[in-house]
């Protein structure tokens, strides 16, 4: 049996006294489309939040590519290939589109290859390419998405964290942005855990899914049996 | 244009009511307890009768009645703007240097005397541009380092009789170390909370040298600090080096000059770098930043610490002209008055901010009859700036060339 590439060993962390994580454990194994799903304030950012060290956990353990990273400052993670696209895409909004690529190769400094890599990102994103002297601010929803994972790609993540990429946005774009992420899982073999409200979709793209309720784990479950599940229906899926 | 005037005048009105509102307390209350009107009311009248015609001529603008003046105007600017824009920059720069270079040939004392201000100004702008501009921390103590760079010299000077030049490098060192010093606490915060800690700590710095008498006689200040130096080949007997002091003002505007050249040159070289690019992350989004592999705490030490230096390096040019330095010197007013220049200038643009510092130093002196009523005017032309040209007389252009340059 091969070893997770990312392990969450019963995480506790929260704001203060507030307590947002009791005790989170989750397994990713390398290659693997993983899901979260849960509903408002179950906790699901902060445990992305959390395995980027951007709030400390208070108990447990976080398990990346055989090393434990609680203690692992935040901006080193890149350098290991691990990356996060944040909730709500937090691109740099006064920063072109190609500056805010460039500065997703930030720790890089093959600059031959990095060039290759953003025009590779044009390649996959074509309307970044048109819009590459564009401030980031005055994309569209949906654009601004995009850039956020380009901007995550030129890390080179072996594992990529995604915060709600459907967030805001029409249906059609989300379905790109979908076809998206299976393309960097298929292609460049990355590890993929997603972090959705839409139940439905996440567990579409994922192999496997987690759902979370109030801070904790209550589920764990192949995707396909996750949809299937006629509590998750009810609960998560409107029916 | 009927109709377009009754819009306006309703407000305008209101206004000025306003304004004499605002007016009469300050011209019309007198200290022994007396009160009049007739100065106010004076005063009062040349700026509606001023405003008014300014007004004419906006509603006449707008309604189209004065387009066979606006029209060529237009034109024109248009032209020189496209004009401007064909002008590679280096052509600017020569031509401003060449200016700036020849400024104190046509100039008396006095007018040098405004522009070495204005020359130690733009060091201290450009420096506190690095702070706010590019890395977005709002710093309301910056005034501080530029005194750590004077008393050092001062000190250095007076007490261990080292020349100016030698003292130069250890005048940045002592304002980067305290500008680390600061910043290692106090960068942990974001925002508000960050100016309101750089400001008090920017009094804490004033009030140890305000009071640390042994070292730094206090409110008296230090006396007797040299001028410049500076080393000329003599030929007469073999090669030797004659000392000389700068007395003439004139020799000092062209250090000056020089530092400030070499501010600029800095500051523009750290923007276009991998670390100003650091800093422009951090500025639009911290969180985001370090997601991506900043050490945003370093860079925004880093920031910290090279403005500390610019201001340090103005400091010790300030001490060695003024051959005096005290306390009074680095209140947290010049603080602000750094902070509106780069405001008022343009946050992130050099040629911005330099005007900024024109705008704000040359500006009152011009004006300096009006000297009673500088702030007022000081105050509305912040407001009015605020509300025209928020982005500063020169906003900033985005950094990095952009690709339809290159190709171009």
């Amino acid at each position: 049996m091969t070893q997770p590439i990312l392990e969450l060993k019963n995480i506790h962390s929260g704001y203060g006294s507030i307590k947002a994580l009791k005790g989170v454990s989750i397994r990713v194994m390398p290659g693997e489309v993983v899901a979260i799903i849960g509903a408002n304030g179950a906790g699901k950012s902060t445990t992305l939040m959390t395995i980027c060290g951007i709030i400390a956990a208070e108990q447990g353990e976080v398990w990346y590519d055989g090393r434990m990273i609680n203690k692992v400052s935040p901006e080193k993670l890149p350098t290991l290939g691990l990356c996060q696209v944040p909730e709500g895409r937090r691109i740099f909004p006064r920063l072109s589109v190609e500056e805010n690529l460039i500065l997703g190769a930030f720790y890089r400094n093959d600059t031959e290859a990095i060039a290759k890599d953003i025009q590779h990102a044009y390649e996959m994103f074509p309307i970044l390419g048109e819009r590459c002297n564009q401030e980031g601010g005055t994309l569209s929803g949906g654009e601004q998405q995009m850039l956020a994972i380009a901007r995550a790609l030129m890390t080179k993540p072996k594992v990529l964290l995604l915060d709600e990429p459907s967030l805001g946005l029409a249906p059609i774009i989300v379905q790109q942005i979908f076809d998206i992420i299976e393309r960097i899982n298929k292609e460049d073999g990355t590890t993929i855990l997603l972090v959705e409200q839409n139940a439905n979709l996440a567990l579409q793209a994922a192999a496997r899914g987690y759902v979370m309720e109030t801070g904790e784990i209550s589920l764990e479950d192949d995707a396909d049996a996750l949809l299937n599940n006629p509590k998750i229906r009810e609960a998560y899926l409107g029916e | 244009m009927i109709q377009e005037f009754k819009k306006v005048i309703k407000s305008y009105v209101i206004g000025m009511l306003w304004l004499l509102g605002l007016l009469w307390p300050m011209l019309g209350i007198h200290p022994d307890g007396t009160l009049t009107f007739q100065k106010t009311v004076t005063v009062w009248s040349y700026i509606v009768a001023g405003s008014f015609v300014c007004l004419l001529i906006y509603v006449m603008k707008n309604s189209g009645a004065l387009d066979f003046v606006a029209k060529p105007l237009a034109g024109v600017s248009s032209n020189l703007k496209s004009a401007s824009n064909t002008l590679p920059t280096w052509v600017w720069i020569v031509v401003i240097l060449v200016a700036a270079c020849l400024y104190p040939q046509f100039t008396n004392r006095y007018a040098t005397d405004v522009a070495i201000n204005v020359l130690l100004y733009i060091c201290l702008g450009l420096g506190l541009n690095v702070v706010v501009g590019l890395a977005g921390m709002l710093d309301l103590g910056y005034i501080a380092f530029y005194g750590v760079g004077a008393y050092t010299y001062a000190l250095l000077n007076t007490v261990y009789g080292v020349g100016f030049w030698f003292s130069l490098p250890a005048c940045a060192l002592t304002a980067c170390i305290a500008g680390c010093i600061v910043g290692y606490p106090t960068l942990r915060m974001r925002g508000d909370y960050l100016a309101i800690v750089t400001l008090g700590f920017g009094e804490i710095i004033r009030l140890i040298l305000n009071n640390w008498m042994s070292v730094t006689n206090g409110p008296n200040g230090i006396l007797g600090i040299d001028r410049i130096s500076w080393f000329r080949f003599v030929f007469e007997d073999g090669m030797t080096f004659e000392h000389m002091w700068v007395k003439k003002l004139q020799l000092f505007y062209y250090f000056a000059l020089g530092l400030a050249v070499f501010t600029a040159i800095g500051v523009n070289r750290l923007n276009y770098s991998r670390v100003g690019r650091a800093w422009e992350s951090i500025r639009e989004d911290e969180t985001a930043a370090e997601l991506m592999g900043v050490n945003t705490f370093i860079y925004k030490l880093l920031a910290y610490a090279m403005g500390a230096v610019f201001a340090g390096l103005a400091g010790a040019f300030f001490a060695a002209r003024m051959k005096f330095v005290s306390p009074e010197s680095f209140t947290f007013l010049e603080s602000a008055m750094v902070l509106c220049m780069v405001v008022l200038g343009g946050m992130g643009s050099i040629p911005g901010i330099i005007l900024g510092v024109m705008a704000l130093i040359a500006l009152p002196e011009v004006f300096r009859e009006f000297e009673a009523y500088r702030m007022l005017v000081f105050g509305a032309t912040m407001i009015i700036m605020m509300l025209f040209r928020p982005a500063g007389l020169i906003p900033a252009k985005r950094m990095g060339t952009r690709s339809e340059e290159k190709e171009g």
